[in-house]
């Protein structure tokens, strides 16, 4: 998992499109690490862009269900369901951290 | 603040911090280690993956927090990634300050919020395959411990 494979695609796609990232077990049970793709209508928020993940079915919704611990960042802050998201926005969904 | 894949000499990193800096009067430190065991099984090695970006980002917020909370001079961080393995050195926190009270508090804040906030993902190998470390509530109490006022 190097920069260049979370980072690839970045420029071409920056400002039309929502870049999402997986990192740890969600990168290898949802079997990729990042993708991109234009904000879907009537997602604002950290919540409606985990729902409409969740919709995709099979791992995507066993993982994302709701009362699963998953963390979200976006543009590398930590973030919550409210938190709104807009085209440009990189948003990361990764379990509780285990650093240290 | 540093993330890394080869190891860190800690008197080095000691000597640095404090280098030339006569206000120093205390250093506090903590040094995490992989252990050969976890939940009762025996671990051989450990992966370390993090978010590139915005672990830097998190650790400089962790240390910026902790320096405006307490009267502490300098604060180091160094994380490493990668493939570790037991007795191998993980993490090393370092604050110095003019005395001991403030250092060691402010010590003991970075660690707490360094596991609950800095984004790191432990994958360790057992006998019986590999296995993502589950995140310890007792973490989450520890880190909580701080949001009570404490001066």
């Amino acid at each position: 998992m190097g920069d260049s494979d979370v980072y690839k695609g970045l420029a071409v796609e920056q400002g039309s499109a929502v870049r999402v990232l997986y990192f740890a077990r969600l990168k290898e049970t949802l079997g990729r690490d990042a993708e991109s793709f234009p904000l879907p209508p009537g997602v604002s928020t950290v919540a409606g862009l985990r729902e409409h993940l969740q919709s995709r079915g099979g791992a995507w919704a066993t993982e994302l269900a709701p009362g699963n611990a998953v963390r979200v960042a976006v543009n590398q802050d930590m973030a919550t369901g409210d938190t709104r998201i807009q085209a440009g926005d990189e948003v990361a969904f990764f379990p509780p951290v285990t650093g240290g | 603040m540093r993330v890394q894949t080869e190891d860190f000499d800690v008197g080095g990193e000691i000597a640095a911090l404090r280098r030339g800096n006569p206000t120093v009067g205390a250093i506090a430190s903590f040094i995490g280690l992989v252990r050969d065991v976890n939940e009762g099984d025996r671990v051989s090695e450990m992966t370390l993956e993090h978010y590139p970006g915005m672990t830097e980002r998190a650790l400089e917020q962790i240390v910026a927090q902790a320096k405006s909370r307490w009267d502490i001079i300098d604060v180091l961080v160094v994380h490493r990634v990668g493939r570790l393995r037991p007795l191998d050195q993980i993490v090393l926190v370092v604050v110095a300050g003019a005395h001991r009270g403030e250092a060691f508090a402010a010590c003991a804040f970075v660690m707490d919020y360094l596991k609950t906030q800095a984004p790191f993902w432990k994958k360790e190998q057992t006998p019986e395959g590999a296995r993502w470390v589950e995140a310890r509530a007792a973490d989450d109490q520890a880190a909580e411990r701080w949001s009570e006022p404490t001066r």
